[in-house]
């Protein structure tokens, strides 16, 4: 089956490209990421401020149970053209990431099918791939925890 | 003679890349061994920095890195007197590749996104 999300990292460019195709019209994918209180069910993160339109901000906030703030991030909108296009930073705060600059482009397919691509410029090739890695470090993490757990709990029960 | 000695050295080098294939594998069902990888993946450490996360005895970490670059998933690098350690991403990939975990992140957004919108649609 082919896959619906695509990514291209081509070796030693600073540049990474994101490929979805949705069953939804153009004009919802849109709505998706306009609308702070729908970015906020699919994205998993509290939005603090989004102004959708040129030279607006906006910022983002995630906390865990705790009420501890895990993750935030910032970014200015460069170019806002309804359901054609967002250029924008992007940086998320207290990470060694940098400030990526990123161009988001919706496509019409069909009436109930769009496409978008988001194509992102890093700092440097480390930063890109630093960033890349992320996902896959938390992986190992998690197996970590789990492997942790899961000796625990035999501690506990011998 | 000439020929036999061919294939033997043709046999020594498959059998050791296999030794060193299943030594990567072997490297990252330690968890320590992955503890100090998602370390260093976030940033280039020292042996001193590495050991510092760890209750484990100096030598005892010293020798998880030492594994780890032997099968070539650190890389080592020597500034001044210290010896700095950082990710071999070529290698990481070999062993999963390590942007796939990045696709699926992205994936179940953008999911999440569609399964949010249908709702949407069909409210209206």
């Amino acid at each position: 089956m082919e896959q619906k999300t695509k990514i291209t990292a081509e070796n030693g460019k600073q540049e990474l490209v994101i490929t979805r195709e949705f069953d939804l019209p153009l004009e919802l994918v849109f709505k998706a990421y306009v609308e702070p209180d729908i970015v906020e069910q699919w994205m998993g993160t509290k939005v603090l401020r989004l102004e959708s339109k040129k030279h607006g901000s906006y910022q983002f906030e995630t906390s865990d149970a705790q009420g501890n703030v895990v993750f935030r991030a910032n970014g200015v909108i460069h170019e806002f053209v309804p359901n054609q296009k967002i250029t924008r930073t992007f940086e998320m705060e207290n990470a060694p990431f940098g400030v990526q600059l990123e161009f988001l482009e919706f496509e019409k397919l069909t009436d109930d099918a769009s496409k978008l691509c988001i194509f992102t410029v890093f700092r440097s090739v480390a930063h890109r791939d630093q960033l890349l890695q992320l996902p896959f470090a938390q992986g190992l993490n998690m197996a970590h925890n789990r492997l942790r757990d899961t000796v625990r709990k035999l501690n506990y029960t011998s | 003679m000439y020929i036999r000695s061919q294939v033997t050295t043709l046999y020594e080098s498959d059998s050791f890349a296999m030794n060193l294939r299943r030594d990567v594998f072997q490297a990252i069902a330690d968890p320590t061994r992955r503890a100090i990888l998602l370390l260093v993946a976030s940033q280039t450490m020292t042996a001193g920095a590495i050991a510092a996360n760890f209750d484990t005895a100096r030598p005892t970490v010293s020798k998880h890195l030492q594994i780890l670059t032997e099968c070539e998933l650190l890389e080592q690098e020597q500034n001044g007197r210290e010896i700095y350690y950082h990710i071999n991403a070529k290698k990481m990939k070999e062993v999963a590749d390590f942007i796939e975990p990045f696709r699926k992140m992205w994936d179940e957004r953008f999911n999440k996104l569609e399964t949010i919108m249908k709702k949407y649609k069909s409210k209206k």
